[in-house]
């Protein structure tokens, strides 16, 4: 472990595809598409065989943060450059650099224009994204988290559908408009631990940034101001997530961006929302997550995004739409799990992150593969696709299963933590909720039913290839994790549990865990703990 | 009235452009038309010159002290200004010699005028007297005036020089009657000395009104709500290397002296005029932005959002009690002068080429004709809108920390909300470029305005990238003398 943190593994895992994207600009000529491909390929490899070390030298007995790098940036503003990573960060970085494969390798076909800016901006996001997981800076962090936009309106504007500039400005100026106000959020933390602002006198402490001391400062403040802090970084992970009533771009984002954007927006974008709750939400402002009306506000915006966004799903015409408000749902999920702030409940949220990363990312993947051959993503236009494409009937039905929670896939055991964490503080915070996995299963089996049961009636489907060996491989890893995770989550609660306990600690909840966590059963399988 | 013989270092570098500058006029007789260019040469040397003569002067031991008998002043305050307006005026120029060679009008005193409203500038930012301050801003104020209507057969470039001389007139008249009511309570007029008297003084309706008349002329060239209805007619009638320099020059002299004035001499009064300034930054803002959002044309959608910048900028004049509203004010300075000059840059990069870059639409395609081209414009537009890591997002940094370190939380909120609107127009230029289709023909700029165009995008990045000698700088740039 030692050994990766001196040759600065966290960095080279973020600067792998920068260097991969400036390679192409600088080097390989537009009309090389085939040698474009490779590299992208190649780096995307590179850099997920360089990030997979880290799962297994990562300590996980270890309280805090690992693999740490640090160097002087600004200092005139305490500003450093400040990389590491926890159990959580740890698992969101591993899907970054799988989902990343994905993305470049999902695309040679798809993408038939322009491919070198194409590649060149997908590995640029990678890099972005997973500088985004591992600050340790709130300076930094907010750099990353804001460039990540750039590369991500491009996708979306110039390789999207019909209403791409709609949709691209729309995610842009959303995101942005919630993150200024973090910004905000920051700069007051800044002076509260500084000089001071506004009515309040400041700890007098020298500046910095750091994530950690930063955290603690915000954690002794009054509760009002508390409060206000919390709602200046909640519009921007509420926006990102996207919770209900923010979650308006959302739908158009995911509908209009190509394949491989959906794929990254699902898996990775949106988690970004989430995992801010968890790293900085819920640890840095634990007042205004004890005050009650906050936390009914935060459950009640979550339970309406799971219901109403499963209702919005169920009625869809076009499948990407019907996957990308699945999301909604979902993540109304992950939130419920967080703000249930037990272990339980924070477990079963990050596992969930992982879990609609996997089989939501999947899905997109198996829409784009269809709409490549048909150009139409209508429900109504397919149907009996199954006698036509037996592997992509199983394909679709294996994440589809995975994605309403069937026991024995990765859904489950996510879905099932939050439940126990939401029970254990409330039942009806649980019963509306699980309402919402009634609606996912109803909407994903019955998009299910439509498009492969019954009569090829539709002469247009009848030729069409089943699936391709490139095809079957982006798919593949994502099964095999799905399988994993729902036989065997005991690694990743594992590698989440330390992390988990110290944000549940910092709330104040008990992080007692049950005697038979110690006989192996995953804790999602056991009493909740309250 | 005390003059040393040192005094005339401290002057050097007034003495030589305004050398330069008369120079320029006698040479433009007897060139013709057809070496202009290397009058435009002349020009930059003698803004080097200038360079040279400024850091002579900056080694003066002693510098700090008021000089000519406490008129003016070279602190670091002012140092930073004067480098920010020798890039400037070097800008500027680099961007005007093809443009000035093609037009049908002398470039002699184009480029001479260019060198006066420098001097005029150098002079303010120095100034420690109300008195100086006045004489320097006509200097720049009349030169400008010439500039706008440089193209004097084309009647949108007259329209907006008269537009601009009558109420620029009118607003110095504000200024001189404003200086007048404080030299009638003071007896005095320079700074540090009204300063002093006010400091014992009782808050007077008199000596009110006449801050308020003072600030109103100041803010009439900063282009703030609602003294900004000159700006979108004079930024499209006026020759677009004029407009560049307009939209940075004489705005950051401006707002060197309006710094100057109110941290040096109104303290005292900082919670009345603090207030007009916080409502005045918030409907420059406003206008600004929700302005730009409704133009087509290029120039006046550019005019806009430097009415917005204007806004931005104030936010730096109200963090009176921090020092992070004086570095705001310059570090935000530095990077407004890079990204909107970058920007005015492509503009007048696309007019050489026959695209008026009057509308939006003129931009089409630009990636396809010219990636580097579209990248670096992407970058201004990125700064322009604040995102990180660009020199507009650490600028805009400084003013937010000052805005809310002073206590005016809501001003900071509407400021970022703003911004985030402001990417909406900036970015429809940005969808232009990288969406739509434009002809097909490749598109290259001349030698000088690249150089331009690189100094911007290399600073904006540096600034952005790796922001501490810069802020380095600055730390020694506070208290104000």
């Amino acid at each position: 472990m030692q050994f990766l943190t001196d040759i600065h593994i966290l960095s080279l895992v973020a600067y792998i595809p920068l260097a991969g994207a400036l390679w192409i600009v600088f080097l390989v000529p537009r009309e090389k598409s085939g040698a474009i491909k490779a590299i992208a390929t190649g780096v995307a490899v590179l850099d997920f065989v360089v990030s997979l070390p880290l799962w297994f030298a990562f300590d996980r007995g270890h309280d805090g943060y690992q693999f740490v790098e640090k160097a002087s940036w600004i200092p005139s503003l305490g500003v450093e450059y400040h990389f590491g990573i926890d159990g959580i960060s740890l698992v969101l970085l591993l899907l970054t650099t799988l989902m990343g494969v994905i993305a470049v390798v999902c695309s040679y076909t798809a993408i038939g224009e322009r491919q070198k800016e194409y590649y060149v901006l997908l590995l640029l996001l990678q890099t972005f994204m997973i500088g985004t997981f591992c600050c340790l800076d709130f300076f930094l962090f907010y750099v990353f988290w804001e460039i990540m936009l750039v590369p991500m309106y491009f996708l979306i504007g110039v390789w999207g559908g019909e209403r791409r500039l709609y949709a691209a400005i729309k995610f842009f100026l959303y995101t942005l408009a919630g993150s200024v106000l973090m910004l905000l959020g920051i700069i007051a933390l800044y002076f509260a631990n500084t000089t001071g602002f506004l009515a309040f006198k400041g700890l007098g402490n020298a500046p910095t940034f750091s994530i950690e001391k930063l955290t603690a400062v915000a954690a002794g403040l009054p509760a009002d101001l508390q409060i206000w802090l919390f709602f200046a970084f909640f519009l921007g992970f509420a926006i990102k997530v996207p919770m209900f009533p923010f979650h308006t771009w959302l739908p158009d984002a995911h509908t209009e961006a190509p394949t491989a954007g959906s794929v990254i927006l699902a898996a990775v974008l949106l988690k970004m929302g989430t995992y801010g709750f968890v790293r900085f939400s819920l640890p840095m402002f634990p007042e205004a997550v004890k005050t009650d009306w906050v936390v009914s506000l935060m459950v009640a915006l979550a339970i309406v995004g799971i219901v109403y966004g499963a209702m919005v799903t169920l009625v869809q015409k076009d499948m990407k739409k019907l996957i990308a408000y699945s999301s909604v749902s979902h993540l109304g999920f992950v939130m419920l799990g967080i703000f249930a702030v037990n272990m339980a409940g924070i477990q079963g949220a990050v596992l969930q992150m992982i879990n609609h990363g996997i089989s939501t990312g999947a899905l997109f993947l198996l829409v784009g593969i269809v709409y490549e051959r048909r150009h139409t993503r209508l429900i109504a236009e397919y149907g009996g696709l199954a006698r036509q494409m037996p592997i992509y009937a199983t394909y679709f039905m294996v994440m589809a299963l995975s994605s309403m929670g069937l026991p024995l896939l990765n859904g489950f055991i996510g879905e099932f933590s939050i439940l126990q964490g939401a029970f254990a503080k409330s039942f009806w915070w649980a019963l509306f909720a699980g309402t919402g996995i009634i609606l996912g299963a109803a909407y994903l089996l019955w998009l299910y039913q439509r498009v492969f049961f019954g009569e090829l009636s539709n002469p247009a489907n009848a030729k069409l290839p089943d699936l391709s060996l490139r095809e079957q491989l982006t798919l593949a890893p994502l099964v095999i994790l799905a399988l994993w995770i729902g036989l065997y989550p005991r690694p990743l609660f594992d590698v989440l549990r330390l992390p988990s306990e110290k944000i549940v600690a910092a709330v104040g909840g008990r992080t007692a865990t049950a005697p038979a966590m110690a006989a192996g059963a995953p804790p999602a399988l056991q009493e909740p703990s309250r | 009235m005390s003059f040393r013989g040192s005094d005339w270092i401290l002057l050097s570098p007034e003495l030589v452009l305004t050398s330069a500058g008369l120079l320029l006029m006698m040479m433009s007789v007897s060139f013709g038309k057809a070496k202009e260019e290397f009058l435009g040469f002349v020009g930059i040397l003698s803004v080097v010159a200038t360079g040279v003569a400024l850091a002579l002067a900056a080694m003066q031991p002693g510098r700090a002290q008021p000089a000519l008998g406490g008129m003016f002043v070279l602190d670091n305050f002012a140092l930073f200004f004067k480098l920010l307006i020798l890039l400037s005026l070097i800008l500027t120029i680099l961007a005007s010699v093809r443009f000035v060679g093609a037009a049908p009008y002398p470039g002699g005193e184009y480029y001479a005028l260019l060198l006066f409203a420098g001097v005029g500038m150098l002079f303010m930012v120095s100034g420690a007297n109300l008195a100086s301050i006045y004489v320097a801003l006509e200097l720049m104020a009349l030169s400008s005036y010439i500039l706008a209507g440089y193209f004097k057969g084309e009647r949108k470039s007259t329209e907006a020089a008269l537009k601009y001389f009558i109420l620029g007139a009118f607003s110095s008249g504000v200024l001189l009657y404003g200086i007048s009511l404080v030299y009638g309570q003071t007896g005095k007029l320079g700074l540090a000395d009204v300063a002093q008297l006010f400091a014992s003084a009782e808050r007077s309706n008199l000596t009110m009104l006449g801050i308020l008349l003072i600030l109103a002329g100041l803010l009439f060239k900063v282009a703030a709500v609602p003294f900004h209805v000159w700006v979108p007619d004079v930024y499209e009638g006026a020759p677009t290397p004029i407009t560049a320099f307009f939209s940075v020059g004489p705005k950051l002299a401006s707002y060197a002296i309006l710094a100057r004035i109110f941290y040096v001499a109104f303290p005292k009064f900082a919670a009345d005029w603090g207030l007009i300034v916080a409502l005045v930054a918030a409907a420059t803002m406003i206008l600004g932005n929700v302005s730009a959002l409704l133009q087509t044309n290029v120039k006046r959608m550019l005019a806009y959002s430097s009415i917005a910048h204007a806004g931005y900028a104030l936010l730096g004049v109200l963090g009176f009690s921090n020092p992070f509203g004086i570095w705001g004010i310059l570090v935000y300075l530095l990077a407004y002068l890079l990204m909107n000059f970058g920007v005015f840059g492509l503009v007048i990069f696309l007019e050489s080429h026959g695209y008026a870059a009057e509308t939006v639409s003129d931009f089409n395609g630009l990636a396809r004709r010219n990636m580097p081209a579209a990248i670096v414009m992407l970058l201004f537009l990125l700064s322009l809108a604040g995102i990180p890591p660009t020199a507009g997002f650490i600028g805009k940094y400084y003013l937010f920390t000052a805005a809310m370190k002073a206590g005016y939380a809501w001003l900071a909120v509407l400021a970022v909300l703003m911004s985030a609107v402001s990417l909406f127009y900036y970015f429809r230029i940005a969808a232009a470029m990288f969406f739509s289709e434009g002809d097909g023909a490749k598109l290259s700029g001349s030698y000088a305005l690249t150089a331009a165009v690189a100094i911007c995008a290399v600073g904006t990045l540096a600034v952005g990238v790796a922001p501490e000698p810069v802020l380095a700088i600055l730390r020694h740039c506070v208290p104000l003398s």
